[in-house]
């Protein structure tokens, strides 16, 4: 394992920055753009990219115009010819102006070339409910990414993983949207070791347990895990699997967690109609018919914008009490075949 | 008129043997699409020609290219075999994209072909990334975006033209400005009188030039070439011109003014070119047809070779989506 137990802990903020020191020290054809993430503009608006234009130089790492489109086409332009670029949109809702580069662009030009190029940049967003920012800048989209052919997409929840995905979606041959989540950018955490990688696609079972799985992802996953102490006082064992990727998503853990719990509720603060839990749940669906306990569950937002009033934003996103309601729910009642 | 950067007499030959070869091509296309052989989308190029044949003759092969879906004058300039070519556009396993890209689509990074976008105006971000590759790496090469009258009206014009300004990256905006931005007029669509002067609220040299002209062509696209090269940063070249075909082939043109379309066909750059070429002796006759022939040989060869080609299996429907072959 590459947990230093006895390290100071790291945030998850702090975390994406040493992976992109190690990485840019490591290989000088790592360069970052995006707005603002230079140290002359306090490297990213939050301070992820702080010292790197100073460590190494003011080619490598460019503040830019607020052009999103500009943004993505100059990192996929780079990248044809030998560059990795690191490239930053601001917030998520801002990947929609740069869409036609990344759905349209990043993501098929090694399919349409018939493998002659290919496009191996990040793109680095930051999203979340919490800080009252409203519905254009706190939405989660994954599952426009996880839909295009081509894109890869991973969605961090600790400082350890924070760092070995950033390092791996890096060092990926393929384009990866890599979604930070706001609120969490200062949960501490073990940190990683130097060089550490998560590999894109493998899902961790961050807890055991027995009589349901929770899938999530970045903010929520933290949410599930605080769930805990609710669920064992109703006598309910959660096993709790962290997606980390949520495409391509690690089929084979997920798999064999529900072939053990044969209940799996699915979480996510993105809404949830037609969302990455649909998928999930209908995979399952088809792999499990007849032998599930209950229907697959998901949980994740009303179908409705980000609100800014603080009590819509907090009963906007599925937090502990409600993921603990609903997977006591779930693993609390028994489906028969003739929906009794 | 004349310029430091007008082409020698050896140049304005090759310039046209590229004008013939683009000329030749868009004529075959066109045949092989009315006997049913070939069926694709076609954005026809013809008289256009004389753009991409001046501006590569101003680059090396290591020069960078980036096109659009009317870009196939612009890729075989820069030096796309036919018979790559012809396999793409029949959807063959021999095409330079296996088929799987297609006439919107054509790559060829051999020859800096990097990226072909059937995108209004998505050629200018990217080609901004290859060009700043350049520029990190100190490699000397130059990126030209290619795109139409049309594209500068779409946000990515404006974002990459400030963006290279800034960045004082190696690149050349190449309008081909044919009038039309699909079926509506230049004056319908466009609220500057000329594109080139878009190009001062970006702090970056703009010209207009005759694009149908090979010598005025070429010297605006050699001192963009140099600009670039020296490290002076992009420059926006408005080169005029006229589509006689359309904006897709098998439209009726009925959005097209007959007057003007008359009087642009009638004002052929190609045989205007050619028949120049023999007046002040830079060839003959006899050679221009040779050249000719010659083209009219390689086009048969492509053809035959494209259409024998078989098609892609389809294992390639999902291979080439990631590197490692796998899918989500």
């Amino acid at each position: 394992m590459s947990d230093q137990s006895d390290a100071a802990p790291v945030t998850i903020l702090q975390a994406i920055n040493a992976a992109l020191n190690d990485a840019m020290e490591f290989d000088e054809a790592i360069i970052v753009l995006g707005e603002d993430v230079a140290d002359p503009e306090e490297g990213g608006v939050l301070g992820v990219t702080k010292g790197l234009s100073s460590r190494f130089g003011d080619d490598r790492v460019r503040s830019t115009p607020i052009a999103e489109q500009a943004i993505v086409g100059a990192a996929i332009g780079a990248s044809l010819v030998g560059y990795k670029p690191v490239a930053e949109i601001m917030l998520m809702n801002f990947t929609t102006v740069a869409m036609d580069m990344i759905v349209n662009h990043a993501a098929k030009l090694r399919f349409m070339s018939g493998g002659q190029t290919n496009v191996p940049i990040v793109i680095r967003t930051m999203t979340g409910t919490g800080f009252g920012s409203g519905g254009q800048h706190s939405d989660y989209l994954e599952a426009w990414f996880a839909h295009t052919p081509g894109m890869k997409v991973v969605a961090p929840s600790n400082p350890m993983d924070a760092y070995g995905l950033m390092r791996a979606a890096i060092d990926d041959p393929d384009p990866v949207l890599y979604i930070e989540n706001l609120p969490a950018y200062w949960i501490p955490g073990p940190p990683a070791e130097k060089g550490f990688t998560v590999p894109l696609g493998k899902a961790l079972v961050a807890k055991e347990g027995a009589d349901v799985t929770i899938v999530s992802y970045s903010r929520t996953l933290i949410e599930a895990l605080g769930a805990v102490e609710q669920m064992e006082a109703a006598g309910v064992s959660a096993e709790i699997i962290d997606l980390r990727t949520i495409s391509p998503w690690d089929k084979e853990t997920i798999y064999a967690s529900v072939a053990k719990t044969g209940r799996c509720l699915i979480v996510h603060e993105a809404v949830t109609a037609f969302g990455v839990g649909a998928e999930i749940a209908a995979t399952l669906q088809s792999r499990f018919f007849g032998k599930l306990k209950a229907p697959v569950g998901r949980l994740g937002a009303p179908y409705a914008p980000v609100p800014f009033s603080k009590p819509l934003e907090s009963a906007y996103a599925p937090d502990s009490r409600r993921i603990a309601d609903a997977a006591i729910a779930l693993a609390t009642k028994e489906h028969s075949i003739d929906g009794n | 008129m004349t310029s430091e950067f007008a082409p020698d007499l050896p140049t304005q030959l090759e310039i046209y043997k590229r004008v013939a070869l683009l000329k030749a091509n868009d004529e075959r296309s066109r045949k092989v699409i009315m006997t049913g052989r070939l069926v694709m989308p076609y954005y026809s190029y013809r008289g256009q020609e004389v753009i991409p044949a001046a501006m590569s003759a101003a680059l090396s092969d290591q020069d960078y290219w980036v096109t659009i879906y009317r870009g196939i004058h612009d890729m075989l300039a820069k030096g796309m075999p036919l018979k790559d070519l012809w396999a793409e556009i029949a959807g063959r396993v021999d095409g330079t994209c296996k088929g799987k890209g297609g006439p919107m689509h054509l790559t060829y990074p051999a020859k800096g072909i990097m990226v072909t976008t059937g995108i209004v105006g998505s050629s200018m971000p990217i080609a901004n990334g290859i060009a700043w590759g350049s520029q990190l790496s100190g490699n000397g090469r130059v990126t030209v975006a290619t795109f139409g009258d049309g594209a500068s009206n779409i946000g990515a014009f404006h974002e990459s033209l400030n963006l290279a300004s800034v960045w004082k990256l190696p690149v050349i905006f190449l309008c081909q400005n044919n009038l039309y931005g699909e079926h509506t007029t230049y004056e319908k669509a466009t609220s500057a009188p000329r594109i080139a002067d878009r190009a001062v609220a970006y702090n970056m040299p703009g010209v207009r030039v005759n694009g149908n002209d090979p010598v005025e062509m070429y010297a605006a696209a050699r001192e963009a070439v140099e600009r670039a090269r020296a490290g002076n940063g992009p420059t926006l070249i408005e080169a005029m011109t006229f589509r006689f075909h359309g904006h897709v082939f098998g439209d009726a043109d009925a959005y097209m003014d007959k007057a003007q379309k008359q009087a642009a066909m009638e004002a052929d750059p190609v045989p205007i070119f050619r028949a120049r070429l023999i007046a002040e002796g830079i060839a003959s006759e006899s050679e221009l047809a040779a050249i000719e022939a010659d083209i009219e040989a390689q086009l048969d060869e492509a053809v035959d070779f494209a259409l024998a080609s078989p098609f892609p299996d389809l294992g390639e429907l999902t291979r080439d989506v990631y590197a490692n072959g796998e899918n989500a």
